[in-house]
Order: structure tokens, then sequence, then C-alpha cells
């Protein structure tokens, strides 16, 4: 693996390798060892788009792993306020790091980024395309918690169709063979395509709804994402789905005993701040597994 | 069946068996100059077919690039090169394995649509029908779809 750019480009046994490597740098951070395995290595992390945990995640990562970062997290405080375009960014910044992390609004600009430079590329998040570090983590968390990923029964529910980070999600759970249950408003259903791909690729046996109920009855894992409001056009429309589209106490009692939820966070209304204190919410815990996880990646791929 | 009243030409190329309606986006895409001439026939009668299109133009050979656009467009077309009045290739038109600076994104927010130096790259998905994947963006799409 020289880069990480979609997790399409991952078979089963490379991702079961990127999690036992997790677990084993997150043995490592519970021992409170530092570590010196990327000493005089540096990362540059370019985030053309706003980030906070996965910008800071990278970054914590990076110098858990005794590396430097350097980078910008801002159009506004990059070359590109000035016109540059990213093919020159890359052809200067390159000659400043070990590796690339990058983060951009348009669709496969980490793929292009990955053809114009020789040094390890790492995606953050390309338009509403892919995020596979937040796709790793989110495995990690599915395993860790449920002590497995493959056959389980595993709800996305949120705005399926603009969040980055369901789609690569859908597609990894599918090779893992998990029975899926897709939850969204009406309209911001995953695209026809992409249900076919997954059931054409892998066989898979998928429930899709627009009723909330219908993806919490037999779910293992409950993985909630936000209605992406800066996506629509129509702010009015993006706030009344947020207050329609809400899960509550009471649609969790009719969840199995063991579910988990999930969300890759920032929340907004999406999930009753009451649950937060049941035993079914894990996103809080999810979280911290950014930092092994792309400690992990980092290690794996900047030699 | 009356004549065409067509004459023949001697040097250049004439793309048969084109999908009826199809002739008219093949003409677009060969992109005829103010000094070439070309012809173009639409729904003539065809043994193969039922119906058919056909383009004809003087003193051209297509290119790879062009090729491989009329195999999107007309996939059962069938190219003649005629040299000094003579049939001197006949071949039909196929679907390459990639499709690289033929079609453009048709998603407006792919990287190959912004100000970078960089040519789309398509993979088929999928021939009948077609199905095609954008390297960059990763996004399918169908015939329909498809920008030239």
């Amino acid at each position: 693996m020289k880069n990480l750019i979609s997790i399409k480009d991952l078979n089963k046994e490379e991702i079961e390798k990127i999690l036992e490597k997790t677990r084993d740098m997150e043995n490592i951070l519970k021992q409170n060892k530092s570590l010196d395995l990327l000493k005089g290595k540096i990362l540059a992390t370019l985030f053309f788009e706003p980030s906070t945990r996965t910008r800071l995640s990278f970054t914590s990562a990076m110098q858990r792993l005794g590396g430097n970062v350097i980078g910008f997290e801002a159009i506004e405080s990059s070359s590109v306020a000035k016109g540059e375009n990213l093919t020159d960014t890359i052809k200067t910044i390159e000659k400043y790091c070990d590796a690339i992390v990058i983060r951009h609004s348009k669709e496969g600009a980490t793929r292009y980024v990955s053809e114009i430079t020789d040094k390890p590329v790492i995606n953050a998040g390309d338009g509403t395309n892919q995020h596979p570090t937040q796709t790793l983590l989110d495995l990690y968390s599915i395993k860790k918690f449920k002590e497995r990923l493959n056959n389980l029964n595993v709800t996305l529910l949120g705005d399926l169709k603009h969040a980055r980070v369901m789609k690569p999600l859908a597609y990894a759970l599918a090779l893992f063979k998990a029975n899926l249950t897709f939850v969204s408003p009406f309209g911001l259903e995953f695209e026809r395509g992409f249900i076919d791909e997954l059931k054409e690729k892998f066989n898979s046996k998928i429930i899709q709804t627009n009723y909330i109920y219908g993806g919490i009855k037999n779910a293992d894992v409950l993985y909630v994402c936000r209605i992406q409001k800066e996506r629509f056009a129509d702010q009015y429309e993006a706030e009344k789905l947020q207050k329609a589209f809400k899960i509550t106490l009471e649609m969790i009692g009719q969840a199995k005993d063991d579910m988990i939820i999930l969300h890759s966070l920032p929340k907004v209304t999406e999930i009753d701040p009451m649950i937060d204190k049941t035993k079914y919410a894990k996103y809080f815990e999810q979280v911290a597994f950014g930092i092994p996880v792309r400690m992990a990646i980092l290690n794996m791929l900047i030699l | 069946m009356k004549e065409l009243m067509v004459k023949k030409i001697n040097n250049g190329s004439v793309i048969d068996h084109i999908t009826v309606g199809a002739g008219l986006k093949v003409i677009n895409i060969l992109n005829i100059t103010s000094d070439e001439t070309a012809v173009l026939l639409i729904n003539v009668e065809s043994k193969k077919l039922g119906r058919k299109d056909i383009v004809k133009i003087e003193n051209r050979e297509l290119t790879e690039n062009e090729i491989n656009k009329i195999s999107l467009i007309a996939p059962n077309a069938t190219l003649n090169i005629i040299k000094n009045g003579e049939v001197k290739e006949k071949r039909r038109v196929s679907l390459p394995n990639f499709l690289e600076d033929v079609i453009k994104c048709p998603n407006s927010n792919c990287i190959t649509n912004s100000n970078e130096p960089v040519k789309t790259k398509f993979f088929f998905e999928k021939k009948e029908p077609i199905k095609l994947r954008c390297f960059y963006c990763e996004k399918l799409f169908n015939s329909e779809e498809i920008i030239f």
C-alpha cells in the first residue's frame, strides 16, 4: 500500500491488517509509551476544506509517532488564495515533507494528487466521495464493540445522499457481508446505481426505508449521520428535515439490548441528547479511535 | 430501393451502420472544418439493421480518439477507409476497456472539471448497457449522461 485514497482500493485482508495494526497502536497509547517510529519525518496536512477532528487527529497521531506536522487549514491561508492551482501547490509542498494528507472539495482531487507526487498521499475527504480513514475507524469501532465485522445487521441512517462517510462505509460493510438497512429522509437516499453495485458485487441483502423505526428493531449497529445542511441550496428545507429526522429515547426502546449507536460527529439534532447517557451510545468512544487508526496508517505508509 | 444520389468518395472515411438518429451526433464529434466535405445520410434502408445512418467524410482518416467516441454513440458502426476509390480497410468499431481523454466527466464537481492539467479516465463497469466509472470521482454514468 503506497497511498490511501479510497476504501475500494483495499481488499478484506488489507483492511484487517490495518485494523490489527490499529489495535497495536491502541495498546501502546494505553500504556502511555512514547514512540519515535516516525522521528525526523514530516507530514503535510493540506485542508482546502474545514475540518476539526480529522485534521487534529492526524496531527496528534503524527506527533505521537514522534514526527512533525506542517500544513494549512483553510484556502485563505495558502497560495490557493493567490490563484495557484492544486498541481503547483503539490509540486511545491512535496519538497517539504515525507507524506501528504489532503482534504479537498473536488471529488477525485486526492487520486489526482497521488498521480503527480511520489510521496505517500492520504485522502482526508474529497468532496462527497471518500474519507477512508473515517471508514477504517468506523470499522475498527464496530469490531471493537461487536467483536466481529462479518454478518452483522447494520443500519445507516441520515443524509445518505450527501454524507461522504456513509457510502464508503456501506461499501466496506458489504465486503464483510453485513445485512444492510438504509434509512434516510425522502430524497436523501443513496443513488440507485450504488445500491445495484453492492448487490451485484457482494450479493448484499439491503433494505431501504424512509421510516426510522424500520432501521432500529433488528440492528446490531445503528450508524447515524447528520443532515448535511451545507450541501443544501435551500437552508429552510434542510432545517425542516433536521427537526423531523431525529432518534428519540422512545425509538431506542425497540432496539436489541446490545445494539450500539455510532456517529461520525459532529452531531446536531439527529440524536436526542438523552441518548448520549445510555449504554447504546458509543460515539464519544468511537471518536477516540481516530488516533490509533491514523497512527497505524501513517506508520504503514511513511517509510 | 431507389439509388441514393450521393457520389462515392475517392479518399476518406465512411462510417456505416450507425444507429438511426445517432448520425448527427457522429457529425458533431468529427468537428468538420470549413474546408472539409462530409455527407450525412439519415434513415437509410439496411439489410442488417432495418434502418441506419451513414456518414461520409472526404480526405480524412479518423483518429483513435474519434473512433472511441463513435463506439460510445453507435456501438454497431463499421468504419471503411477509402483510398483511391477502393475500400482499403473495413472494421467494426469496438468499445475499448479504458477511455483516456475521450469524454468529459458529467460530474461538475469532479477534479477533471477544474483548472488542473488532468485528463479524464473512465473504466467500463458494463458494456451492454454502457456503465462507465470515472477513475477520479468514482461516480458511475450511463450512455445518456456521456458528455463529449
